[in-house]
């Protein structure tokens, strides 16, 4: 009797906050092209006739970006829908692979044998990357006393993240910064605890420009050094921003207030900058040996280039070269051109705060694009 | 005719387990051949132990832990529902514990990672000041409570609703007539528990227990929230090791398809599977001791 | 626990004489008590216990750092060990354990609200605001991006967007796994308890059960992507016109009775096992079919306990992120259709915007939709239950002296 007089009144209760809130209307922004005339003439923007639904996977490294991407691309096709499931790069390659997604988000380029794989479901020139996410990686850190940027040179930051460095007064640190008053606090260092493209580009990095960092470069942090560690850019920043002394790496977008390193590239201390991170990749060696369209490129880490940031993070968007029949082909050219456009890469940049892609690799970029047909 | 068809269904869902679970094993192992062959050196076994072992060591610490913090816990709270509390009360109680098995398991990371960790701090200094001579309490304590004993507290509160839930339906269950009996013959009420409910319940508990147990086993998402995994060690109080779901669900998204990263990652999963096989089946077995109780036969 | 295990005995009942016999000192050293009922103490004991040890408690806290919580646990303590001891010294023996066991048995209650409190305080607490944006039930995350979350923040405009898609993505997926899970669940502990007695596949199934509540969660997304993509494979190469990819809301649901079906079985088992064989006899000796019996003597003798089951299973899978991110994908936008298209569920929903939030720079809308999406996926919960126990309390046979 109790259970059922109790269990009664909690259900009206709860039915009650439910329709109270429920009642609201929608309140979704209104897309600029209304869906319901459908003839997309307003918004003075070009619009695309394509339609269908178009599905990808990947990275999650790009999930703000995509988010305002797949939004935006309404805009321009009102008819198409875009979905973008952030799965993580590996398996997005794997359902991209496996023909689950007809597209990829990865943050690192497919090995060869994917791309022999990909030939499968892309025709004989298999896919091809377009490094449309380009975002530096900010070195961070949150120490009381420390309201300015700090100057370090690749070795330092190497030693600090092993774990050799472990004040923020040692020698190796005040040398680069004779002005700062650095205090004694105890250094801690978090990285990612998830297997992550930014950990791989940042080590990549610390082993092509550092002499004491003796690991290779990979997805994971090695194992042997023992530290802080978090889920995500957003884990790993909210972590140093809670603890004193701490110190990370993230993408450059979403460090938040936490100051952040000047890097010792030839004879100056650059930070991090949009502007540096598209040259960084603009000016890279490209990847051999894949399809002819092929942008995958081999970042320069060791550059001495005046005014480069060579922490970079390239994420990429996988497009097949033919795709099975016409509608899809359609719509994967209209999005990939919508990612690259000069409005795609501002939209991406207001939301997500990533670098834009420079001129000359938006028309590689486009010329790419264009190879894509259907079978 | 109905009792055929009836025992035909019952036998076709057990038989459909079955062939679920053989279907799940078929993919596992197919899957994580990687893992323990290459193709240029053969069989690689011992790299994958050496990987391994450390995450079964670590899942295996903050199980325990959880099971001896929450299962006495669990079992009183249970006994405090069904024997102790005033009855007009105990079935919003127990509703309450239920709801709290429902709680997703992102949020019990979230607050084991926002409140949980910096309120353990303290201790972590104090075990480490007084208790550091321990290995369980030496190295340096960690500075944000992420630690292998903070995943152990969150993954206890986590299985703490489920061991409650099926330890307080079985004590509800104890025969009216054994406790009633035991009270006629002037037993206490904590005679009569341990005389008339326990003997009852205890394969339930047991039963409950391991159910809390595969929760903690599997659990990804809060003990990867809590946790700064890193190498094996033997401190509870500082950064380091890791569980295997965290593992797999940390390294998964990025591994490269078909790589040997990805299959490693699938081959634990396979270890994961033992390691539960083997502690059920010590379950079962003890249960099987004391069969006596069971009402069904 | 220890004792009983120890004799053998012919029922499970035990007179105290037994062990209490065995314990307590010869007949003749104890005075017979005067009347039949035992000596009280009076009810302002505990109370001046509880204020003492809460005294002793301040000292030997403030001797070392003065803390609410080191307080709060040297008086639980200390209490507990003082009324054990003035209980032993005034009453008896055999009263002072009943008495230490009772408080140990209410501080248990006590230790395991605290944490529990904690955690659905700060949830309602920062998720109340969220859900009380308008319309945040009724709209999806359709046109929301970084710009509009950074509008909310910077300049204070209401937080657009809401949890519809997840909610209508959660409850199908859900209610399709519960629809899966619980008959195949339900049948294969009956067939456990009621038909196979102990047979060799009987056992094969429960040991296969144990380990099936060992597969994490994320295998059981791969596999269940795996095994539906091979059934569209194969469908289609028959012709049957299925369609060619597995992410859909189906998948999700079957992924997630994989983890729901051994909770079942698990915890059904166990509730038809304690069912007292005299209720199955008296129903057979009226005449009574097998199957019948079951249906209507065992199950609605067990439902209470099958209910809290299915809850309990339920509870597992609601919050699972991995295995419907890899089976149903994820969406901004509504779709009711379980066989065609993706399907994002709440959990996930909340694990993105809290990992990666719309903005990553302006991140308090994303959290704020994030704990109030929690909030309503623990009143989701709360009504499956009420459901749940509203079924059984109806099923359930009147209140008979079991």
């Amino acid at each position: 009797m109790n259970a059922a007089s109790f269990g009664r009144t909690a259900a009206l209760l709860s039915l009650a906050s439910f329709v109270l809130v429920a009642c609201g209307e929608a309140n979704n922004p209104v897309a600029e092209n209304g869906d319901e005339n459908g003839n997309g003439e307003n918004g003075g923007g070009e619009t695309s006739e394509v339609q269908g639904t178009l599905v990808g996977g990947g990275a999650s490294s790009q999930e703000a970006a995509m988010t305002a991407w797949t939004n935006g691309f309404t805009s321009v096709a009102p008819e198409a829908q875009v979905n973008y499931a952030s799965v993580g790069s590996g398996a997005g390659r794997d359902g991209f692979l496996g023909g689950e997604y007809d597209w990829a988000g990865s943050d690192s380029a497919m090995e060869d044998e994917e791309w022999e794989q990909s030939k499968e479901i892309c025709g004989p020139d298999g896919a091809f990357h377009i490094p449309a996410y380009i975002s530096p990686i900010a070195v961070a850190f949150n120490v009381e006393g420390i309201d300015e940027t700090l100057n370090l040179d690749a070795d330092t930051i190497a030693s600090i993240f092993s774990g050799e460095v472990t004040s923020w007064d040692d020698d190796a640190i005040a040398e680069h910064n004779e002005d700062v008053d650095l205090p004694d606090t105890p250094i801690t260092v978090v990285h990612r605890a998830d297997d992550s493209g930014t950990t791989d580009n940042f080590t990549e990095y610390l082993e092509a420009a550092a002499s004491t960092w003796e690991w290779e470069a990979s997805d994971a942090w090695p194992s042997e050094i023992s530290a802080e560690s978090a889920q995500q850019n957003s884990g790993v920043v909210d972590l140093t921003s809670q603890t004193d002394g701490a110190i990370t790496y993230a993408d450059a977008s979403q460090i938040g207030g936490l100051n952040s390193v000047a890097v010792l590239v030839g004879e100056d201390y650059v930070e991090h900058n949009a502007e540096a991170a598209s040259q960084a990749v603009a000016s890279s060696t490209p990847v051999e040996g894949q399809a002819p369209n092929n942008m995958a490129v081999e970042l320069d880490r060791d550059t001495e280039e005046a005014g480069a940031y060579p922490i970079v993070l390239a994420a990429y968007n996988i497009f097949c070269n033919e795709y099975p029949d016409q509608q899809t082909a359609d719509l994967a050219v209209a999005f990939a051109e919508y990612l690259v456009s000069e409005e795609g890469q501002q939209t991406a940049e207001a939301a997500a705060g990533n670098a834009p892609m420079s001129e000359d690799l938006r028309s590689t970029a486009m010329d790419a694009i264009s190879q894509i047909s259907a079978q | 005719m109905g009792d055929k068809v009836f025992s035909g269904l019952a036998l076709l869902a057990g038989v459909a387990i079955l062939a679920t679970l053989v279907f799940v094993a078929v993919f596992l192992s197919f899957n994580s051949v990687g893992a323990v062959y290459r193709e240029e050196e053969g069989l690689i076994i011992r790299q994958f132990l050496q990987y391994a072992y450390p995450l079964v060591i670590g899942t295996l610490i903050a199980s325990l832990i959880a099971l001896l913090l929450a299962t006495p816990v669990a079992v009183g709270v249970a006994l405090y529902i069904s024997h102790f509390a005033p009855p007009r009360l105990s079935k919003s109680i127990g509703y309450v514990i239920d709801l709290l098995a429902a709680i997703p398991s992102v949020v019990y990371g979230a607050w084991g990672m926002s409140f949980l960790g910096p309120t353990l701090v303290p201790l972590y200094g104090w075990l480490h000041q007084h208790l550091s001579f321990i290995p369980l309490f030496a190295g340096s304590p960690s500075q944000t409570g992420r630690t292998i004993f903070t995943a152990g507290v969150v993954l206890a509160v986590m299985i703490l609703p489920i061991i409650t839930s099926v330890c307080r339906e079985i004590f509800i269950q104890t025969p009216k007539l054994h406790e009633e009996a035991a009270l006629a013959l002037g037993a206490t009420r904590w005679e009569m528990i341990t005389m008339a409910v326990f003997p009852f319940a205890r394969a339930g508990i047991i039963s409950g227990v391991m159910l809390g147990l595969g929760r903690a086993l599997g659990e990804t998402m809060a003990v990867a929230l809590v946790l700064s995994p890193g190498l094996l060690t033997a401190s509870l109080i500082s950064a380091g090791n890791s569980t295997i779901p965290a593992e797999i669900a940390l390294g998964f998204p990025e591994a490269p398809p078909g790589s040997e990263r990805q299959a490693q990652l699938i081959a634990i999963g396979l270890v994961l599977f033992i390691i539960t096989l083997i502690v059920n089946m010590t379950a079962r077995w003890i249960v099987s001791r004391h069969k006596e109780f069971s009402g069904a036969n | 626990m220890t004792q009983t295990q120890q004799q053998p005995m012919p029922t499970s009942v035990q007179g105290p004489a037994g062990p209490a016999n065995q314990h307590a000192p010869a007949p003749a050293s104890t005075p017979r008590p005067r009347s039949l009922t035992q000596r009280h103490m009076p009810w302002w004991v505990s109370l001046v216990i509880l204020a003492v040890s809460a005294v002793l408690g301040a000292a030997l806290s403030a001797l070392m750092t003065f803390n609410m919580a080191i307080w709060f646990i040297l008086t639980a303590v200390l209490y507990v060990i003082i009324s054990y001891g003035v209980t032993r010294a005034k009453v008896s023996r055999r009263k002072a354990t009943d008495t230490l066991w009772k408080h140990l048995v209410y501080l248990a209650f006590i230790i395991a609200l605290l944490p529990l409190v904690s955690v659905i305080w700060s949830v309602t607490s920062i998720g109340i605001p969220g859900l009380l944006e308008p319309g945040f039930l009724a709209s999806d995350m359709r046109g929301i991006d970084g710009t509009i979350d950074r509008r909310s923040q910077e300049e204070g405009e209401p937080v657009l967007g809401g949890i519809r898609h997840a909610l209508v993505g959660s409850l199908l997926i859900t209610l399709s796994a519960t629809f899966i899970s619980v008959p195949i669940g339900l049948m294969t502990s009956i067939y456990l308890v009621e038909y196979a007695r102990g047979g060799p596949l009987a056992r094969a199934i429960t040991f296969f059960v144990d380990v099936m509540t060992g597969i994490p969660s994320i295998v059981a997304g791969l596999f269940g992507a795996a095994a539906v993509g091979w059934f569209l494979g194969v469908g289609n190469s028959l012709g049957l016109g299925l369609p060619t990819r597995s992410t859909m809301g189906i998948t999700a649901a079957i992924a997630l009775s994989v983890l729901m079906i051994p909770v079942v079985v698990r915890t059904t088992e166990e509730m038809l096992r304690v069912v007292p064989n005299e209720l199955r006899e008296a129903s057979y000796a009226l005449g009574v079919r097998k199957w019948r019996t079951i249906l209507k003597v065992v199950i609605p003798t067990a439902i209470s306990g099958i209910a809290a089951g299915v809850t309990l299973a339920i509870a597992r899978v609601i919050g699972e992120t991995a295995p419907i991110l890899v089976t149903a994908g994820f969406i901004v936008s509504n779709n009711w259709n379980m066989f065609q298209g993706w399907m994002t569920a709440l959990p996930v929903f909340i694990f993105r915007q809290f990992q990666n939030p719309t903005s990553p720079n302006f991140s308090d809308p994303s959290h704020q939709r994030a704990w109030a999406a929690a909030l309503v996926l623990i009143i989701i919960v709360m009504g499956l239950n009420l459901t749940a126990r509203l079924i059984a309390t109806f099923l359930a046979p009147k209140n008979t002296g079991r």
